[in-house]
């Protein structure tokens, strides 16, 4: 047989393996390049964040000698809760302050002098007293939260090396801090208030629980209505419907719900649920169902992916030992294609936890205190209130901003762990 | 095949069934009665209002408020749409408002809009603590950032902005380029902005003055957009990291944030006059703005503790010259603006179209 090869060909082929293994060697590093570039990012991000927020999972306290005086706080030695409950609180922590300073005495001294104390320290107290009644009547060592100033300044995130009148402090109360910290009087302790308690004004008080409590709500609302209707209509298309012109046209359908931008599954939620079905503003109820919506495209996309992988001789099979269609499909493809399925739930629940957008149209981006107890009670999500908290005027909010983003990645994290774990461990290959 | 399909109708409607009976609960809690307040507007007066709220919540027997920050518009948008528990019962706004928005509310069936008057709130044009301090005239400020201004040669023309320097404008001014953050057109600080800075700045030229209606908006009230003003956002803690960040940029934000970050940055002196609470307080500081909220009469004796947190408001513990709200940053009314705004919270006095006459 002859060369097939002209003579020439060789020599070019020859000429070209250079360029080729350098175009190569190009092409992975660039791709290597993308992935620093990403993870660089990524490190950035993740650094600044917690630089900033660590610090907030601790808050500085003053200890104070606090007489419980039971004149004060039960005058008729009844220990009746609600009268317990109801005593100048305040005032004794004042009291307290003004022992510890005894020199100070002109009201505006008095004043700076209260400002040291947040306003949630008398409450702390009060908690303090009706968990345990019998420390009335005596003197208590009690570590009241310092306002967020005292505790920027403690923390280091505010200067004290600028001019009295631009700092939060006044001289007079940086010397009151300085004595306090000489006597070890002030500590930084476990910030307990940031996960047990609502939103607040007062950055030292405030807290990510009825946030996370909403957002709780929220998406076992999106997950009851969402996993079991995405489901049901992957399964339809997948396994009863005939491939039809209709089909397809769903099928493009919901490919193109699941690129919607999320803000108009707000207005849609406004003009359904809240306008034409009266349903209450801020309610979890709302954003549940808007979230729904939202992850219904994504569940049945990640479903029908789930479905179309199992083999069909497993269909053939259980058909041909004479199993109904609906028993194929309940009994042997289901099970199979679950894993997959609750991934794809999993991931789009997760997206749903991080929107922000669609909940502002139906009133969730809103101040709320008190923790939801239902579905229907006003709440917030925790992306709104990291939203809230970085709009927000007071220094000590910046790092609760990034404590409360860390929280919320940590819930990310965990839910894509689950989705991860779920498909190791029941997937099967075929 | 049929038989299956049938039953998956069976479950389909099951479905249906049960997505139609959460729905009626939830329509169900709605039409029952709301035992809390609901607040919406402002994102301005939302740091202020949500103090009150959770004050109101700790001391009182009632629950706290909700209050949403929506912006002024969206604010009086909801607020007007209708009476009933669906509907908020207040809304905050850091603009008085519109002729227009009143008779809306008056269409829909709310005849008594209550305004009350909280108090003000300063416009603040900062720098970095290390950059030179800055002494302009609105005038100034608006040869700085407006579109079009008059031409520098006296001509009688409106030319596109040549000025690139802040000393080209005013020799006394520092020889830095300009570069001024400031916020979008959506937020009520830019249109205080226009309002309290751009109008004036621009009434003072003679070429201007011959204008009328939109040829002098557009002169007046137009934003440059080559570069040396930056909207940058909503955010004003934002605003206040970027000027750290870039010494020689200035940027436009509410007094409160001043008031928190006076260690980091500092306010421009306007006409000769320093931002501080007590020249915005006695007036004497131009760029300040009164914030209001407005209630619906309708609903102060139906909604749980309406009355109750009005007078929390209206309290001198709250927006008093020494209350709770001036820590925060908002300028109090002078004593006896509050005493007459107090009265006429307690009678809830409505407004009328009369109001808007002057």
């Amino acid at each position: 047989m002859n060369n097939p090869h002209p003579a020439g060909l060789k020599d070019l082929v020859a000429r070209q393996i250079p360029r080729r293994y350098r175009a190569e060697w190009l092409f992975e590093k660039a791709g290597l390049g993308a992935l620093v570039v990403g993870l660089g990012f990524l490190a950035f991000f993740f650094y600044t964040l917690v630089m900033n927020g660590y610090t907030a999972f601790w808050q500085s306290r003053i200890a104070l000698d606090v007489p419980l005086t039971a004149a004060v706080i039960d005058p008729d030695g009844t220990r009746d809760v609600d009268l317990i409950g109801q005593a100048n609180y305040q005032g004794l922590l004042r009291d307290a302050l003004r022992t510890r300073f005894p020199e100070v005495t002109a009201r505006g001294e008095l004043r700076s002098l209260f400002a040291l104390l947040s306003p949630g320290a008398s409450f702390e107290l009060r908690d303090r007293v009706l968990t345990d009644p019998s420390v009335i009547g005596s003197a208590v060592e009690f570590w009241a939260v310092a306002d967020d100033d005292v505790d920027m300044l403690i923390k280091g995130h505010s200067s004290r090396d600028v001019p009295e009148s631009d700092r939060r402090l006044s001289d007079q109360q940086l010397a009151w801090i300085d004595a306090l910290q000489a006597d070890g009087a002030v500590e930084k302790r476990f910030n307990r208030a940031f996960f047990t308690s609502g939103d607040s004004r007062d950055p030292e008080l405030a807290g990510i629980w009825s946030a996370t409590v909403g957002s709780f709500f929220m998406l076992l609302v999106t997950l009851v209505l969402s996993f079991p209707l995405g489901v049901a209509t992957a399964i339809y298309l997948e396994e009863f419907a005939a491939r039809s012109r209709w089909t397809d046209l769903i099928e493009v359908n919901i490919n193109n719900l699941a690129a919607v931008p999320s803000i108009v599954f707000g207005l849609l939620g406004l003009a359904l649920f809240i306008n034409l079905f009266g349903m209450p503003r801020s309610a979890p109820l709302v954003g549940g169902l808007v979230l729904s919506l939202m992850t219904l495209p994504v569940i049945i996309i990640a479903s029908r992916a789930a479905l179309t992988a199992v083999p069909p001789s497993i269909r053939e099979a259980a058909l041909g030992v004479g199993a109904s269609k609906m028993q194929m499909v309940l009994h042997h493809v289901l099970p199979l294609a679950m894993p997959g399925m609750l991934t794809g739930a999993i991931i789009g629940m997760a997206r749903a936890l991080g929107e922000s957008a669609p909940l502002l149209m139906i009133g969730m981006v809103a101040f709320i205190v008190d923790t939801p107890q239902s579905p229907v009670d006003p709440a917030t999500a925790l992306p709104v209130q990291v939203y809230l908290w970085a709009d927000s005027p007071e220094r000590a909010f910046v790092e609760r901003t990034s404590a409360a983003i860390l929280v919320l990645l940590v819930f990310l994290l965990l839910m894509n762990a689950v989705a991860v774990i779920l498909r190791k461990r029941f997937e099967q290959r075929f | 095949m049929k038989r299956i399909i049938n039953e998956l109708t069976v479950q389909l409607r099951i479905a249906v069934f049960a997505s139609m009976v959460f729905m009626a609960v939830g329509s169900a809690q709605a039409q029952s009665a709301r035992d809390y307040i609901s607040i919406v507007g402002s994102s301005t007066v939302y740091p202020f209002a949500t103090v009150v709220a959770e004050r109101f919540g700790r001391s009182s027997s009632f629950r706290t408020p909700t209050i949403e920050s929506t912006g002024s518009g969206g604010g009086l948008k909801l607020f007007c749409s209708g009476v009933g528990v669906q509907y908020p019962d207040i809304t905050n706004s850091s603009r008085r408002i519109r002729a227009s928005e009143l008779s809306d509310c008056t269409s829909n069936g709310i005849d008594e809009v209550v305004e009350v008057k909280i108090g003000y709130d300063g416009i603040v044009l900062a720098n970095d603590k290390s950059a030179p301090v800055y002494d302009v005239t609105p005038a100034d400020i608006y040869l700085a950032l407006a579109k079009n201004v008059p031409a520098p040669d006296g001509s009688n023309a409106v030319v596109p902005n040549p000025y690139e320097f802040w000393s080209e404008i005013n020799p006394d001014l520092p020889n830095a380029r300009i570069e001024v953050l400031g916020p979008p057109p959506t937020s009520g600080t830019r249109d205080a902005f226009l309002e309290l800075v751009m109008e004036p700045g621009c009434g003072a030229f003679a070429v201007i003055k011959a204008l009328s209606g939109d040829a002098r908006d557009a002169v007046c009230q137009e934003m440059r957009e080559d570069g040396p003003f930056i909207e940058a956002g909503e955010n004003d803690n934002l605003i206040v990291q970027k000027l750290q960040a870039n010494p020689r940029s200035l940027g436009i934000f509410g007094f409160s944030f001043l008031d928190q970050n006076a260690d980091k940055v500092r306010g421009s002196l306007v006409n000769g006059i320093e931002p501080t609470f007590d020249s915005i307080a006695d007036g004497s500081y131009p760029v300040s703005r009164p914030l209001y909220f407005y209630v619906k009469g309708a609903h102060v004796d139906f909604i749980p503790g309406m009355r109750e947190f009005l007078g929390e408001f209206m309290s001198e513990a709250a927006t008093g010259e020494y209350g709770y709200l001036s820590d925060k940053g908002l300028i109090p009314l002078p004593d006896d603006e509050r005493a007459a705004v107090e009265t006429s919270v307690r009678e809830l006095k409505p407004l009328t179209s009369a109001d808007f006459s002057h």
